[in-house]
């Protein structure tokens, strides 16, 4: 950074790798740990991660035959898998985009309502019936196929994510994360007083803390009506999300605009002058994630066979975070861990098996009170170990090692200043 | 102040009408007109602080003027968005290179293509046929221009922020190329070169404009590749423009001398 008014020469750049570690015993155990990793991956055949994918995708698909059709794993899969879902949404907007949203509940909730609203009799004046059957075609209220309700709840979501990311556009950095937490809480309290919002004929926009319940279950021909003594098909039904949601982000990762995003994220003013449009640009992470979000949203309210406003508090924004942040933040097999582990810990791990181990101890208490607590620590834990998190996506973790040093920018110009004319909302 | 100009109207590619930047209480850039000949090389000089970045940043869009306008092509773009003048055909490169670190220097220089790439957001998650191509074609005319800029081959996919000094001024140009521009501002290219290496880049000038037809508009301290590749020097003191015209002339003026050496009193 020169000094304004005296003009700096550049410093060549320092030198890549050489890992700078102080010598410690921690320090050792580190180095130790590379040096087995560095054996394992010398042992691997290359070929192995070009068949890995299928392998995985394989496994994942006949999972659920190791278990009984009602196994409690597999409700906790389910549901891990919903997050990681969500996790792999929010990647898009935080690790591609480097937009830190702290109000990612916000598309949960709408997309929950997506289903509430067109998968229940919960408008009961109106009678919508687009290919649903059983006993959901029978009813008054609006009941759409679940596939449709995902496609709706995608669009309904894009377009709320567009409206939320349109504010943030000047901001940067921390004063995004507080506008999208703004947006998060308000969507919250909608939801809990949309008791008082009403619509005519005594229908109202929520169910506020009620909430809507009897929402419609998938039905698809050749499988019929899900219901949850048969998780089987609601899991492929995640997957298949799931699988989609890891496509779209892999795909766009090495496109055009995946390249956008690195560049704005790493130089804004540098991106705009090679002619990436700022706005449409950053609104397309918002809008993409929040597709997901409101996706995984319209399948965790079928699931769970409500939509209830308490189920949208800041403590999920920050959960899903948690997923991206721990998983390493850019990088979609990070989000992919992070979120399973953090699902499967929350769902699972907690509930299932560890809930009454305090008791073995003489102490008092259930881990599910304190789940909150537990996920901060493995957070704490996380970034002391390891803060680029368990799987680095590759650039991320050069900005994080040194080996890149950003701001090689000019004083004048080194951060977008709001003289500038890049994020014009006019 | 009028503009000078020699060419006729309308043979500028770029035209500066009476631009004023004020920060705050700042008057950065007071009243300044340039005119660009098309196919010309033109220097902007002057000591530190007199304002010369910022009318770079106005004509790039990065700054909106206070008052004055901006003719591209005596189309007005004043107010136009920076990716905006991009896509007229205007590229730059930036006193301080701002390259994207984490980036090989062939993703650099496809960034710096965006302008000119189709593909949406569909056409990319289902990396159609055509998408396809586009990506072939767009990093195969990267490797060309890094040739071309003299980027050795094996530095090609390196990151950025792991190349020389020189190799970074090299990438920065090939990105600026990569927009197609017609129009290519320059901001101290030969900052922290040695003598050897500032001639080089004189040479690679001309050659930039003889073949690529470009116009080429250079804020430099280097009196010597100044008054080497100019056709036109502008001088700017305290953020108005005090000379403009052929390098010996301006090389004469008593005002210039005093601005750049001082006053004997």
């Amino acid at each position: 950074m020169s000094i304004p008014g005296k003009e700096t020469q550049q410093a060549p750049p320092p030198a890549p790798e050489e890992p700078r570690v102080a010598p410690s015993g921690f320090s050792e155990l580190q180095a130790q740990l590379r040096e087995w990793r560095e054996a394992v991956d010398r042992r691997i055949p290359p070929w192995t991660s070009r068949v890995m994918p299928f392998v995985l995708v394989a496994l994942a698909i006949v999972l659920p035959f190791a278990f009984s059709t009602d196994s409690g794993f597999i409700d906790a899969t389910i549901k891990a898998v919903a997050l990681a879902v969500m996790a792999l949404g929010l990647n898009i907007v935080v690790g591609f985009a480097g937009l830190l949203d702290l109000g990612y509940v916000a598309f949960y909730a709408i997309g929950a309502y997506t289903l509430g609203w067109f998968g229940s009799d919960f408008f009961f004046k109106a009678r919508v019936h687009v290919l649903v059957h059983g006993v959901a075609a029978a009813e008054t209220g609006i009941h759409l196929n679940f596939i449709l309700i995902l496609i709706a709840a995608a669009i309904i979501c894009a377009i709320a994510g567009t409206i939320i990311g349109l504010p943030t556009l000047r901001l940067r950095g921390d004063y995004i994360a507080i506008v999208t937490l703004a947006f998060g809480e308000i969507i919250g309290e909608v939801a809990v007083n949309g008791t008082d919002i009403h619509l005519g004929g005594g229908m109202t926009l929520t169910a506020g803390n009620l909430g809507i319940s009897a929402v419609d279950s998938p039905y698809f021909p050749g499988v019929g009506q899900f219901n949850l003594l048969q998780l089987r098909p609601w899991y492929w039904l995640i997957l298949g999300i799931l699988l989609l949601v890891l496509f779209v982000n892999v795909r766009l990762r090495d496109s055009r605009l995946g390249r956008a995003w690195i560049a704005l994220r790493e130089d804004e003013v540098a991106a705009v002058s090679m002619g990436i449009p700022l706005v449409k640009t950053k609104l397309q992470a918002y809008a993409i994630g929040a597709a997901f979000g409101g996706m995984s949203g319209a399948f965790i309210g079928t699931y769970f066979t409500t939509v209830n406003a308490g189920q949208f508090a800041f403590g999920f924004s920050v959960l899903i975070l948690s997923m991206v942040i721990i998983g390493g933040i850019g990088s979609i097999a990070g989000a992919l861990v992070g979120g399973l582990l953090l699902g499967y810990i929350n769902y699972w791990l907690l509930p299932s098996v560890l809930n009454n181990a305090p008791s073995k101890f003489g102490l008092n208490f259930q881990l599910t009170s304190v789940q909150f607590g537990i996920y901060g620590f493995l957070l704490v834990i996380v970034m002391i170990l390891r803060p680029q998190g368990l799987i680095p996506e590759r650039r991320r973790k050069l900005e994080m090692t040194g080996a890149v040093t950003p701001g090689l920018g000019e004083a004048e110009l080194a951060e977008p200043t709001p003289e500038m004319n890049i994020g014009a909302i006019e | 102040m009028s503009a000078v100009t020699e060419a006729p109207p309308g043979a500028a590619i770029m035209r500066a009408e009476n631009l004023v930047k004020v920060f705050g209480g700042l008057v950065a850039v007071d009243d300044v007109s340039i005119d660009i000949p098309t196919h010309s090389i033109v220097s902007i000089i002057g000591p530190n602080g007199a304002g010369k970045t910022t009318v770079f940043n106005m004509l790039t869009g990065l700054y909106k003027p206070t008052r004055g306008r901006i003719l591209l092509n005596d189309r007005n773009v004043t107010r136009r968005r920076p990716d905006q003048i991009t896509s007229l055909g205007v590229a730059r490169t930036f006193q301080n290179i701002r390259l994207f670190g984490a980036m090989t220097a062939v993703e650099n220089v496809v960034v710096g293509r965006h302008a000119r790439m189709r593909a949406g957001v569909f056409g990319s998650i289902l990396r159609t046929p055509w998408v396809r191509r586009e990506e072939r074609a767009v990093t195969e005319r990267a490797r060309e221009l890094l040739a071309y800029v003299g980027l050795r081959a094996s530095a090609f996919d390196q990151l950025a922020a792991q190349l020389s000094y020189g190799d970074q001024r090299r990438v920065e140009v090939a990105r600026a190329l990569a927009s197609e521009p017609r129009l290519l501002l320059l901001d101290e290219p030969t900052a922290g070169m040695n003598p050897q290496e500032s001639a080089a880049l004189t040479r690679f000038m001309r050659k930039l404009r003889d073949e690529l037809e470009l116009t080429i508009l250079l804020i430099e301290h280097d009196m010597k590749v100044v008054m080497d590749v100019s056709e036109r020097v502008t001088v700017f003191d305290h953020g108005t423009k005090i000379a403009e015209g052929p390098p010996d002339e301006v090389r004469r003026d008593s005002r210039v001398i005093e601005a750049y050496l001082g006053t004997s009193e």
